[in-house]
Protein backbone atom coordinates (compact mmCIF):
# COMPACT_ATOMS: atom_id res chain seq x y z
CA UNK A 1 0.00 0.00 0.00
CA UNK A 2 1.33 3.31 -0.80
CA UNK A 3 2.46 5.49 2.31
CA UNK A 4 0.57 8.96 2.96
CA UNK A 5 3.62 11.50 2.89
CA UNK A 6 2.36 14.36 3.34
CA UNK A 7 -0.04 14.59 6.12
CA UNK A 8 -2.29 18.06 6.88
CA UNK A 9 -5.11 18.61 9.30
CA UNK A 10 -7.30 21.41 10.38
CA UNK A 11 -4.45 23.61 9.51
CA UNK A 12 -5.05 27.46 9.66
CA UNK A 13 -2.87 30.67 8.67
CA UNK A 14 -3.66 33.95 9.57
CA UNK A 15 -1.21 37.06 8.90
CA UNK A 16 -1.51 40.87 10.52
CA UNK A 17 -2.06 42.82 7.60
CA UNK A 18 -2.50 46.51 7.69
CA UNK A 19 -4.44 48.74 5.35
CA UNK A 20 -4.15 52.17 4.10
CA UNK A 21 -6.98 54.85 3.10
CA UNK A 22 -6.03 56.51 -0.06
CA UNK A 23 -4.52 59.79 -0.32
CA UNK A 24 -2.42 62.17 1.96
CA UNK A 25 -4.71 61.88 5.00
CA UNK A 26 -5.00 58.52 4.32
CA UNK A 27 -1.21 58.38 4.00
CA UNK A 28 -0.36 60.57 7.04
CA UNK A 29 -2.82 58.74 9.25
CA UNK A 30 -1.01 55.54 7.99
CA UNK A 31 2.23 56.69 9.32
CA UNK A 32 1.57 57.37 12.83
CA UNK A 33 -1.62 54.81 13.43
CA UNK A 34 -1.43 52.08 11.41
CA UNK A 35 -4.83 50.28 11.51
CA UNK A 36 -3.72 46.55 11.33
CA UNK A 37 -6.44 43.24 11.27
CA UNK A 38 -5.44 39.87 11.69
CA UNK A 39 -6.25 38.23 7.58
CA UNK A 40 -7.19 34.45 7.97
CA UNK A 41 -5.96 33.14 4.70
CA UNK A 42 -5.86 29.31 5.16
CA UNK A 43 -9.46 28.21 7.18
CA UNK A 44 -8.87 24.84 8.28
CA UNK A 45 -7.76 22.66 5.63
CA UNK A 46 -7.28 18.60 5.36
CA UNK A 47 -5.59 16.59 2.94
CA UNK A 48 -3.35 13.57 2.67
CA UNK A 49 -0.78 13.43 -0.14
CA UNK A 50 0.78 9.56 -0.94
CA UNK A 51 3.84 9.09 -2.26
CA UNK A 52 4.39 9.34 -6.01
CA UNK A 53 1.13 11.47 -6.57
CA UNK A 54 1.31 14.65 -8.59
CA UNK A 55 -1.14 16.69 -6.74
CA UNK A 56 -2.37 20.35 -8.57
CA UNK A 57 -3.58 23.21 -6.63
CA UNK A 58 -5.88 25.87 -8.41
CA UNK A 59 -7.38 28.50 -7.17
CA UNK A 60 -7.34 32.23 -8.50
CA UNK A 61 -4.95 34.69 -7.42
CA UNK A 62 -4.69 35.03 -3.65
CA UNK A 63 -6.65 32.17 -3.25
CA UNK A 64 -3.52 30.73 -0.32
CA UNK A 65 -2.26 27.80 -2.73
CA UNK A 66 1.37 29.03 -2.47
CA UNK A 67 0.56 30.05 1.28
CA UNK A 68 -0.03 26.25 1.76
CA UNK A 69 3.25 25.26 -0.26
CA UNK A 70 5.21 27.14 1.77
CA UNK A 71 3.92 26.05 5.32
CA UNK A 72 4.27 22.60 3.37
CA UNK A 73 8.18 23.05 2.95
CA UNK A 74 8.62 24.66 6.48
CA UNK A 75 9.31 28.10 5.10
CA UNK A 76 6.09 29.56 7.13
CA UNK A 77 4.96 28.91 10.58
CA UNK A 78 0.96 27.76 10.60
CA UNK A 79 -1.55 29.67 12.89
CA UNK A 80 -3.52 26.52 13.79
CA UNK A 81 -3.45 22.62 12.93
CA UNK A 82 -0.89 19.99 11.95
CA UNK A 83 1.46 19.37 8.77
CA UNK A 84 3.52 16.22 9.06
CA UNK A 85 5.61 15.57 5.51
CA UNK A 86 7.88 12.64 5.31
CA UNK A 87 7.82 12.04 8.50
CA UNK A 88 8.67 15.45 9.71
CA UNK A 89 7.07 18.85 10.89
CA UNK A 90 8.10 20.80 8.42
CA UNK A 91 8.49 24.20 10.24
CA UNK A 92 11.44 22.68 12.62
CA UNK A 93 13.12 22.93 9.19
CA UNK A 94 15.70 19.76 10.20
CA UNK A 95 18.65 18.95 8.20
CA UNK A 96 17.36 15.24 6.94
CA UNK A 97 13.96 17.11 6.20
CA UNK A 98 15.44 19.71 3.74
CA UNK A 99 17.47 16.90 1.95
CA UNK A 100 14.17 15.63 1.16
CA UNK A 101 12.38 18.32 -0.38
CA UNK A 102 12.91 21.46 -2.76
CA UNK A 103 10.99 24.18 -4.31
CA UNK A 104 10.60 26.22 -7.29
CA UNK A 105 9.40 29.40 -7.62
CA UNK A 106 8.52 30.57 -11.50
CA UNK A 107 8.56 33.95 -10.06
CA UNK A 108 12.24 34.25 -8.21
CA UNK A 109 15.41 32.65 -8.54
CA UNK A 110 18.43 31.34 -6.19
CA UNK A 111 21.17 31.28 -9.83
CA UNK A 112 23.83 34.10 -8.96
CA UNK A 113 22.83 36.28 -11.75
CA UNK A 114 26.61 36.97 -12.86
CA UNK A 115 27.98 33.44 -13.25
CA UNK A 116 27.26 30.75 -14.89
CA UNK A 117 24.81 28.37 -13.83
CA UNK A 118 27.44 25.22 -12.84
CA UNK A 119 28.73 27.77 -10.13
CA UNK A 120 25.61 27.02 -8.38
CA UNK A 121 24.76 23.89 -9.00
CA UNK A 122 28.74 23.08 -7.43
CA UNK A 123 27.82 25.41 -4.56
CA UNK A 124 23.86 23.72 -4.32
CA UNK A 125 26.09 20.31 -3.96
CA UNK A 126 28.34 21.34 -1.36
CA UNK A 127 25.54 22.31 0.87
CA UNK A 128 24.02 19.21 0.22
CA UNK A 129 27.02 17.85 1.20
CA UNK A 130 27.85 15.66 -2.44
CA UNK A 131 31.46 15.28 -3.43
CA UNK A 132 32.83 16.71 -6.56
CA UNK A 133 32.42 13.02 -8.32
CA UNK A 134 28.76 12.63 -7.45
CA UNK A 135 28.04 16.11 -7.94
CA UNK A 136 29.70 16.02 -11.75
CA UNK A 137 27.35 12.75 -12.67
CA UNK A 138 23.96 14.27 -11.13
CA UNK A 139 24.67 17.71 -13.39
CA UNK A 140 25.25 15.41 -16.03
CA UNK A 141 22.40 13.05 -16.07
CA UNK A 142 20.42 16.07 -15.15
CA UNK A 143 21.18 18.33 -17.80
CA UNK A 144 20.57 15.55 -20.36
CA UNK A 145 17.12 15.11 -18.90
CA UNK A 146 16.40 18.72 -19.11
CA UNK A 147 18.21 18.85 -22.52
CA UNK A 148 20.98 22.09 -21.49
CA UNK A 149 24.10 21.44 -22.13
CA UNK A 150 26.46 24.58 -23.57
CA UNK A 151 23.89 26.64 -21.78
CA UNK A 152 25.55 26.01 -17.98
CA UNK A 153 29.03 27.22 -18.62
CA UNK A 154 27.19 30.93 -19.81
CA UNK A 155 26.21 33.57 -16.95
CA UNK A 156 23.16 33.15 -15.72
CA UNK A 157 21.91 37.00 -16.76
CA UNK A 158 22.86 36.05 -20.74
CA UNK A 159 20.29 32.95 -20.46
CA UNK A 160 16.74 33.46 -22.00
CA UNK A 161 13.78 32.83 -20.06
CA UNK A 162 12.93 29.20 -20.91
CA UNK A 163 17.53 28.42 -20.28
CA UNK A 164 16.95 30.07 -16.91
CA UNK A 165 14.25 27.71 -15.63
CA UNK A 166 15.67 24.32 -16.70
CA UNK A 167 19.45 25.64 -14.88
CA UNK A 168 17.34 26.42 -12.13
CA UNK A 169 15.31 23.12 -12.28
CA UNK A 170 18.77 21.60 -12.08
CA UNK A 171 19.99 23.62 -9.03
CA UNK A 172 16.75 22.32 -7.27
CA UNK A 173 17.20 19.02 -7.84
CA UNK A 174 21.13 18.02 -7.56
CA UNK A 175 20.48 16.60 -4.32
CA UNK A 176 17.34 14.40 -5.43
CA UNK A 177 14.46 14.98 -3.29
CA UNK A 178 11.47 12.90 -2.84
CA UNK A 179 9.02 16.05 -2.61
CA UNK A 180 8.76 18.66 -5.31
CA UNK A 181 6.45 21.85 -4.60
CA UNK A 182 6.43 23.58 -7.65
CA UNK A 183 5.26 27.23 -7.52
CA UNK A 184 3.94 28.58 -10.96
CA UNK A 185 6.98 27.13 -12.81
CA UNK A 186 6.13 27.66 -15.68
CA UNK A 187 5.59 31.19 -15.49
CA UNK A 188 6.50 33.22 -18.42
CA UNK A 189 7.56 30.44 -20.92
CA UNK A 190 6.98 30.01 -24.05
CA UNK A 191 4.72 27.09 -25.59
CA UNK A 192 7.77 25.00 -26.14
CA UNK A 193 9.35 25.87 -23.09
CA UNK A 194 6.32 25.06 -20.99
CA UNK A 195 6.16 20.86 -22.51
CA UNK A 196 9.54 20.53 -22.21
CA UNK A 197 9.17 21.55 -18.50
CA UNK A 198 6.29 19.08 -18.14
CA UNK A 199 8.00 16.43 -20.21
CA UNK A 200 10.92 16.80 -17.95
CA UNK A 201 8.44 16.69 -14.80
CA UNK A 202 7.11 13.72 -16.22
CA UNK A 203 10.02 12.02 -16.64
CA UNK A 204 11.48 12.73 -12.98
CA UNK A 205 8.43 11.69 -11.29
CA UNK A 206 8.15 8.01 -13.23
CA UNK A 207 12.25 7.60 -12.60
CA UNK A 208 12.25 8.88 -8.58
CA UNK A 209 8.69 8.47 -7.56
CA UNK A 210 8.74 12.01 -6.27
CA UNK A 211 5.72 13.73 -5.07
CA UNK A 212 4.96 17.02 -6.85
CA UNK A 213 3.19 19.94 -5.41
CA UNK A 214 2.50 22.44 -8.29
CA UNK A 215 0.59 25.45 -8.56
CA UNK A 216 -0.22 26.93 -11.97
CA UNK A 217 -2.43 29.12 -13.84
CA UNK A 218 -1.81 27.21 -17.02
CA UNK A 219 -4.28 24.79 -17.33
CA UNK A 220 -2.10 22.46 -19.23
CA UNK A 221 0.56 21.65 -16.74
CA UNK A 222 -2.36 20.69 -14.87
CA UNK A 223 -4.13 18.59 -17.55
CA UNK A 224 -0.92 16.74 -18.67
CA UNK A 225 0.70 16.38 -15.13
CA UNK A 226 -2.13 16.13 -12.48
CA UNK A 227 -4.59 13.34 -11.82
CA UNK A 228 -5.42 15.12 -8.66
CA UNK A 229 -6.40 18.61 -7.87
CA UNK A 230 -6.97 20.41 -4.91
CA UNK A 231 -9.07 23.41 -5.41
CA UNK A 232 -8.60 26.22 -3.01
CA UNK A 233 -10.86 29.01 -2.95
CA UNK A 234 -10.78 31.88 -0.17
CA UNK A 235 -8.33 29.60 1.98
CA UNK A 236 -10.42 26.64 2.16
CA UNK A 237 -10.29 23.41 0.03
CA UNK A 238 -13.67 23.79 -2.56
CA UNK A 239 -12.96 20.39 -4.27
CA UNK A 240 -9.82 17.62 -3.44
CA UNK A 241 -10.29 14.79 -5.72
CA UNK A 242 -9.47 13.58 -10.01
CA UNK A 243 -9.39 16.13 -11.92
CA UNK A 244 -11.60 14.25 -14.80
CA UNK A 245 -14.26 13.29 -12.27
CA UNK A 246 -14.26 17.29 -11.88
CA UNK A 247 -14.41 18.06 -15.50
CA UNK A 248 -17.33 15.62 -16.18
CA UNK A 249 -18.99 16.99 -13.18
CA UNK A 250 -18.83 20.49 -14.16
CA UNK A 251 -19.22 20.11 -17.86
CA UNK A 252 -22.03 16.88 -18.20
CA UNK A 253 -22.43 17.69 -21.62
CA UNK A 254 -20.69 17.46 -24.93
CA UNK A 255 -20.95 19.57 -28.06
CA UNK A 256 -21.44 17.45 -31.67
CA UNK A 257 -21.40 19.73 -34.53
CA UNK A 258 -23.83 17.90 -37.07
CA UNK A 259 -22.81 18.56 -41.06
CA UNK A 260 -26.61 17.10 -42.70
CA UNK A 261 -26.62 16.20 -46.57
CA UNK A 262 -29.54 18.88 -46.99
CA UNK A 263 -30.97 21.53 -44.72
CA UNK A 264 -34.21 19.87 -44.74
CA UNK A 265 -31.94 16.63 -42.67
CA UNK A 266 -31.11 19.24 -40.67
CA UNK A 267 -34.78 20.21 -40.09
CA UNK A 268 -35.38 16.89 -39.57
CA UNK A 269 -32.94 16.38 -36.64
CA UNK A 270 -33.75 19.57 -35.07
CA UNK A 271 -37.28 18.18 -34.94
CA UNK A 272 -36.11 14.81 -33.49
CA UNK A 273 -35.92 16.39 -29.98
CA UNK A 274 -32.26 16.28 -29.08
CA UNK A 275 -31.72 19.91 -27.23
CA UNK A 276 -30.42 22.34 -29.72
CA UNK A 277 -27.72 24.71 -29.19
CA UNK A 278 -27.70 26.52 -32.78
CA UNK A 279 -29.06 25.65 -36.70
CA UNK A 280 -27.02 27.52 -39.51
CA UNK A 281 -28.48 25.93 -42.62
CA UNK A 282 -27.10 22.21 -43.15
CA UNK A 283 -25.34 22.53 -40.11
CA UNK A 284 -26.65 22.00 -36.34
CA UNK A 285 -25.16 22.03 -32.85
CA UNK A 286 -26.92 19.83 -30.49
CA UNK A 287 -25.59 19.14 -26.79
CA UNK A 288 -25.72 15.77 -25.34
CA UNK A 289 -24.96 14.20 -22.34
CA UNK A 290 -21.31 12.56 -21.51
CA UNK A 291 -23.37 8.94 -20.58
CA UNK A 292 -25.52 9.15 -24.13
CA UNK A 293 -23.28 9.97 -26.46
CA UNK A 294 -22.50 6.37 -28.06
CA UNK A 295 -26.47 5.73 -27.93
CA UNK A 296 -27.16 8.65 -28.81
CA UNK A 297 -24.40 8.86 -32.42
CA UNK A 298 -25.66 5.54 -33.18
CA UNK A 299 -29.76 6.90 -33.47
CA UNK A 300 -28.22 9.99 -35.47
CA UNK A 301 -26.15 7.85 -38.32
CA UNK A 302 -28.99 5.41 -38.67
CA UNK A 303 -31.56 7.86 -39.04
CA UNK A 304 -30.48 10.84 -40.83
CA UNK A 305 -27.98 10.96 -43.68
CA UNK A 306 -24.98 12.81 -41.95
CA UNK A 307 -21.74 14.21 -44.15
CA UNK A 308 -19.26 14.90 -41.06
CA UNK A 309 -19.71 15.55 -37.28
CA UNK A 310 -17.31 17.16 -34.72
CA UNK A 311 -17.59 16.19 -30.84
CA UNK A 312 -16.01 19.56 -29.19
CA UNK A 313 -14.67 19.30 -25.62
CA UNK A 314 -15.29 22.39 -23.73
CA UNK A 315 -12.45 24.38 -23.06
CA UNK A 316 -10.87 24.09 -19.81
CA UNK A 317 -9.95 27.00 -18.83
CA UNK A 318 -14.01 27.67 -18.85
CA UNK A 319 -14.74 24.76 -16.28
CA UNK A 320 -11.97 25.28 -14.12
CA UNK A 321 -12.96 28.84 -13.92
CA UNK A 322 -16.07 27.79 -12.67
CA UNK A 323 -14.54 26.24 -10.08
CA UNK A 324 -11.71 29.04 -8.91
CA UNK A 325 -15.36 31.34 -8.54
CA UNK A 326 -17.60 28.69 -6.37
CA UNK A 327 -17.25 28.07 -2.79
CA UNK A 328 -17.25 23.78 -2.79
CA UNK A 329 -18.07 20.83 -5.12
CA UNK A 330 -19.37 17.46 -3.78
CA UNK A 331 -18.30 14.88 -6.04
CA UNK B 1 27.39 21.12 12.87
CA UNK B 2 29.59 19.67 10.52
CA UNK B 3 32.59 21.50 10.21
CA UNK B 4 34.51 20.06 7.39
CA UNK B 5 30.96 21.00 5.20
CA UNK B 6 30.70 24.41 6.28
CA UNK B 7 34.39 24.90 5.88
CA UNK B 8 33.67 23.33 2.38
CA UNK B 9 30.49 25.60 1.78
CA UNK B 10 32.96 28.99 2.97
CA UNK B 11 35.37 28.00 0.48
CA UNK B 12 32.68 27.74 -2.29
CA UNK B 13 30.99 31.39 -1.08
CA UNK B 14 34.62 32.69 -1.53
CA UNK B 15 35.15 31.54 -5.07
CA UNK B 16 31.71 32.03 -6.34
CA UNK B 17 31.54 35.97 -4.78
CA UNK B 18 34.99 36.43 -5.78
CA UNK B 19 34.07 35.27 -9.43
CA UNK B 20 30.91 37.60 -9.61
CA UNK B 21 33.12 40.70 -8.54
CA UNK B 22 36.32 39.86 -11.05
CA UNK B 23 33.25 40.13 -13.44
CA UNK B 24 33.82 43.90 -13.23
CA UNK B 25 36.90 45.01 -13.57
CA UNK B 26 36.28 49.09 -13.07
CA UNK B 27 33.80 48.65 -10.50
CA UNK B 28 36.56 46.68 -8.41
CA UNK B 29 39.46 49.61 -9.56
CA UNK B 30 37.18 52.52 -8.51
CA UNK B 31 36.34 50.47 -5.17
CA UNK B 32 39.92 50.67 -4.39
CA UNK B 33 40.94 53.93 -5.43
CA UNK B 34 37.64 55.04 -3.37
CA UNK B 35 39.52 53.15 0.00
CA UNK B 36 42.93 54.75 -0.44
CA UNK B 37 40.94 57.95 -0.87
CA UNK B 38 39.11 57.69 2.36
CA UNK B 39 41.92 56.68 4.60
CA UNK B 40 43.65 59.63 3.25
CA UNK B 41 41.35 62.01 3.39
CA UNK B 42 40.38 60.42 7.56
CA UNK B 43 43.73 60.94 8.01
CA UNK B 44 44.12 64.72 7.05
CA UNK B 45 40.63 65.25 9.05
CA UNK B 46 42.65 63.99 12.28
CA UNK B 47 45.68 65.84 11.57
CA UNK B 48 43.70 69.03 11.39
CA UNK B 49 42.39 68.35 14.64
CA UNK B 50 44.99 68.07 16.43
CA UNK B 51 47.12 71.01 14.36
CA UNK B 52 46.00 73.56 17.12
CA UNK B 53 46.06 71.24 20.26
CA UNK B 54 48.65 68.79 21.00
CA UNK B 55 46.02 66.30 22.90
CA UNK B 56 42.35 65.47 22.59
CA UNK B 57 41.05 63.94 25.22
CA UNK B 58 44.57 63.09 26.49
CA UNK B 59 45.23 61.36 23.39
CA UNK B 60 48.31 62.59 21.21
CA UNK B 61 47.94 62.81 17.22
CA UNK B 62 50.36 59.77 16.87
CA UNK B 63 48.03 57.75 19.64
CA UNK B 64 44.99 58.76 17.67
CA UNK B 65 46.07 57.11 14.77
CA UNK B 66 45.81 53.61 16.14
CA UNK B 67 42.20 54.01 16.66
CA UNK B 68 41.95 55.33 12.79
CA UNK B 69 44.18 52.23 12.20
CA UNK B 70 41.43 49.49 13.91
CA UNK B 71 38.78 51.99 12.75
CA UNK B 72 40.58 51.07 9.17
CA UNK B 73 40.30 47.23 9.89
CA UNK B 74 37.06 47.52 10.89
CA UNK B 75 36.05 49.46 7.60
CA UNK B 76 37.97 46.81 5.79
CA UNK B 77 35.75 43.99 7.23
CA UNK B 78 32.72 45.97 7.22
CA UNK B 79 32.95 46.34 3.26
CA UNK B 80 33.92 43.03 2.70
CA UNK B 81 31.87 41.02 4.78
CA UNK B 82 28.90 42.90 6.59
CA UNK B 83 27.97 45.60 3.52
CA UNK B 84 27.59 42.50 0.96
CA UNK B 85 26.13 40.12 3.23
CA UNK B 86 23.62 42.16 5.71
CA UNK B 87 22.45 44.54 3.34
CA UNK B 88 21.10 41.46 1.49
CA UNK B 89 19.03 40.53 4.13
CA UNK B 90 16.74 43.46 3.42
CA UNK B 91 16.40 42.52 -0.25
CA UNK B 92 15.72 38.65 0.77
CA UNK B 93 13.03 39.45 3.01
CA UNK B 94 11.30 42.06 0.76
CA UNK B 95 11.10 39.94 -2.55
CA UNK B 96 10.66 36.68 -0.83
CA UNK B 97 13.99 35.27 -1.75
CA UNK B 98 15.04 34.13 1.94
CA UNK B 99 12.74 31.38 1.24
CA UNK B 100 15.92 29.64 -1.06
CA UNK B 101 18.42 30.04 2.26
CA UNK B 102 15.66 28.55 4.34
CA UNK B 103 14.86 25.46 2.75
CA UNK B 104 18.55 24.68 2.72
CA UNK B 105 19.95 22.22 5.23
CA UNK B 106 22.44 24.72 6.32
CA UNK B 107 22.27 26.98 9.31
CA UNK B 108 20.66 30.08 7.29
CA UNK B 109 22.29 32.69 9.78
CA UNK B 110 25.67 31.38 7.92
CA UNK B 111 24.40 31.68 4.55
CA UNK B 112 22.91 35.26 4.78
CA UNK B 113 26.01 36.65 6.92
CA UNK B 114 29.21 35.05 4.58
CA UNK B 115 27.75 34.43 1.18
CA UNK B 116 29.14 36.97 -0.38
CA UNK B 117 32.46 39.02 -0.16
CA UNK B 118 33.65 42.35 -1.80
CA UNK B 119 36.90 41.68 -2.36
CA UNK B 120 37.90 45.60 -2.89
CA UNK B 121 37.23 45.59 1.62
CA UNK B 122 40.75 43.67 1.88
CA UNK B 123 42.73 46.42 0.71
CA UNK B 124 40.92 48.27 3.63
CA UNK B 125 42.10 45.90 5.78
CA UNK B 126 45.05 45.78 4.53
CA UNK B 127 45.83 49.56 4.71
CA UNK B 128 44.74 49.23 8.18
CA UNK B 129 47.33 47.19 9.55
CA UNK B 130 49.87 48.79 7.69
CA UNK B 131 48.75 52.18 9.57
CA UNK B 132 48.68 49.92 13.05
CA UNK B 133 52.13 48.23 12.23
CA UNK B 134 53.27 52.05 11.66
CA UNK B 135 51.68 53.29 14.91
CA UNK B 136 53.70 50.69 16.48
CA UNK B 137 56.66 51.48 15.52
CA UNK B 138 56.17 55.36 16.22
CA UNK B 139 54.51 54.40 19.43
CA UNK B 140 57.49 52.35 20.32
CA UNK B 141 55.23 49.62 21.08
CA UNK B 142 56.56 46.17 22.59
CA UNK B 143 55.10 43.63 20.43
CA UNK B 144 55.24 40.47 23.78
CA UNK B 145 53.00 37.54 23.64
CA UNK B 146 50.32 39.44 26.12
CA UNK B 147 49.96 42.62 23.87
CA UNK B 148 49.24 39.97 20.81
CA UNK B 149 46.58 38.02 22.55
CA UNK B 150 45.23 41.00 24.17
CA UNK B 151 44.81 43.16 20.92
CA UNK B 152 43.32 39.90 18.87
CA UNK B 153 40.93 39.43 21.62
CA UNK B 154 39.57 42.97 22.14
CA UNK B 155 39.54 43.58 17.68
CA UNK B 156 38.01 40.34 17.33
CA UNK B 157 35.47 41.09 20.25
CA UNK B 158 35.06 44.49 18.13
CA UNK B 159 34.13 42.64 14.61
CA UNK B 160 31.55 40.25 16.23
CA UNK B 161 30.04 43.06 18.40
CA UNK B 162 29.98 45.35 15.25
CA UNK B 163 28.75 42.27 13.39
CA UNK B 164 25.79 41.45 15.75
CA UNK B 165 24.34 45.11 16.15
CA UNK B 166 24.77 44.77 12.15
CA UNK B 167 22.75 41.80 12.33
CA UNK B 168 20.15 42.78 14.59
CA UNK B 169 19.45 45.43 12.82
CA UNK B 170 18.90 43.79 9.14
CA UNK B 171 16.71 41.20 11.17
CA UNK B 172 13.81 43.48 12.40
CA UNK B 173 13.46 43.80 8.49
CA UNK B 174 11.23 40.56 8.92
CA UNK B 175 8.79 43.04 10.53
CA UNK B 176 9.45 46.70 9.24
CA UNK B 177 10.54 45.69 5.92
CA UNK B 178 12.59 48.72 5.22
CA UNK B 179 15.28 49.55 7.82
CA UNK B 180 18.25 50.72 5.63
CA UNK B 181 18.16 54.01 7.30
CA UNK B 182 18.70 52.76 10.61
CA UNK B 183 22.47 50.64 9.19
CA UNK B 184 23.29 54.04 8.16
CA UNK B 185 22.77 55.27 11.38
CA UNK B 186 24.96 52.55 12.94
CA UNK B 187 27.43 53.63 10.12
CA UNK B 188 27.65 56.97 11.31
CA UNK B 189 28.14 55.82 14.79
CA UNK B 190 31.24 53.58 13.87
CA UNK B 191 32.43 56.46 12.01
CA UNK B 192 32.27 58.62 15.40
CA UNK B 193 34.86 55.98 16.82
CA UNK B 194 37.20 56.83 14.86
CA UNK B 195 38.25 59.50 17.62
CA UNK B 196 39.00 58.75 21.06
CA UNK B 197 35.94 58.07 23.41
CA UNK B 198 37.48 60.77 26.12
CA UNK B 199 37.45 63.61 23.56
CA UNK B 200 33.23 63.28 23.57
CA UNK B 201 31.19 64.82 26.67
CA UNK B 202 30.33 62.86 29.84
CA UNK B 203 26.93 61.90 28.93
CA UNK B 204 28.42 61.31 25.02
CA UNK B 205 30.56 58.99 26.43
CA UNK B 206 27.60 57.07 28.56
CA UNK B 207 25.73 56.96 25.96
CA UNK B 208 28.30 55.85 23.08
CA UNK B 209 29.68 53.01 26.18
CA UNK B 210 25.73 51.45 26.78
CA UNK B 211 23.61 52.31 23.62
CA UNK B 212 25.86 51.97 21.01
CA UNK B 213 28.79 50.64 22.58
CA UNK B 214 31.01 52.07 20.40
CA UNK B 215 33.80 52.56 23.49
CA UNK B 216 33.96 48.82 23.11
CA UNK B 217 34.19 48.66 19.59
CA UNK B 218 37.61 50.87 18.65
CA UNK B 219 38.64 52.68 21.96
CA UNK B 220 39.24 49.78 24.26
CA UNK B 221 41.47 47.73 21.50
CA UNK B 222 43.22 51.54 21.29
CA UNK B 223 43.70 51.00 24.71
CA UNK B 224 45.39 48.03 24.71
CA UNK B 225 48.06 49.24 21.97
CA UNK B 226 49.08 51.71 24.02
CA UNK B 227 49.47 49.84 26.61
CA UNK B 228 46.56 51.82 28.96
CA UNK B 229 44.32 48.26 29.06
CA UNK B 230 42.68 46.85 32.03
CA UNK B 231 42.22 43.53 32.74
CA UNK B 232 38.34 43.90 33.89
CA UNK B 233 37.63 46.36 30.98
CA UNK B 234 38.96 43.55 28.04
CA UNK B 235 37.17 40.85 30.26
CA UNK B 236 33.59 43.61 30.17
CA UNK B 237 34.85 43.36 26.57
CA UNK B 238 34.30 39.98 26.46
CA UNK B 239 31.32 39.20 27.70
CA UNK B 240 29.26 42.36 26.34
CA UNK B 241 30.42 40.38 22.86
CA UNK B 242 29.14 37.43 24.31
CA UNK B 243 25.78 38.74 25.26
CA UNK B 244 25.44 40.43 21.81
CA UNK B 245 26.59 37.34 19.76
CA UNK B 246 23.90 35.00 21.67
CA UNK B 247 20.54 37.61 21.58
CA UNK B 248 21.44 38.88 17.96
CA UNK B 249 21.07 34.51 17.12
CA UNK B 250 18.08 34.36 19.61
CA UNK B 251 16.76 37.05 17.90
CA UNK B 252 17.55 35.25 14.41
CA UNK B 253 15.42 32.63 15.45
CA UNK B 254 12.86 34.45 16.77
CA UNK B 255 12.48 36.38 14.03
CA UNK B 256 12.23 33.46 11.42
CA UNK B 257 8.84 32.66 13.39
CA UNK B 258 7.23 35.63 12.43
CA UNK B 259 8.90 35.60 8.71
CA UNK B 260 5.61 35.42 6.29
CA UNK B 261 7.62 35.29 3.19
CA UNK B 262 6.62 37.57 0.37
CA UNK B 263 3.37 36.77 -1.94
CA UNK B 264 4.43 35.65 -5.39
Amino acid sequence: MVQNIIDVRNLSKSFDISSKEPGLKGTIKHFFRRQTKSLKVIKDISFEIKEGEIVGFLGANGAGKTTILKMLCGLIYPSEGSIVVAGYLPFRRKENFLKNITLIMGQKQQLIWDLPPIESFFLNASIYDLDKFEAKKRIKKLSEMLEIDEEVFIPVRKLSLGQRMKSELLAALIHEPNILFLDEPTLGLDINAQRNLRKFLQKYNKETNATICLTSHYMKDITSLCKRVICVHQGAISYDGKLDLLLKKLSPVKEILIVCRSEDDAIKLENFGFPVKNKIKNEITIKIENNYITSSLKTILNNFDIVDLYINEPPIDEIIGKVLNNKEYDI
Amino acid sequence: MNLRKYLKVYKKFLHTSLASELEYKTNILVDLITAILSLIGSIFLLSIFFQNNGYIGGWTFEQALIIQGIYTILNGITNTWFNPNLTEIVKHIREGTLDFVLIKPIDSQFFISLKKINPSGFLEIILGFFLLFFCIRINQINLNLSFLTQSLITISCSICILYSLWFFISTTTIWFVKTWNAIEVLRSFLYIGRFPLNSFSFSLRIFFSIFIPIAFITTIPSEVFLGLSQLWKILLEVIVTSVFLITSRKFWLFALKSYSSASS
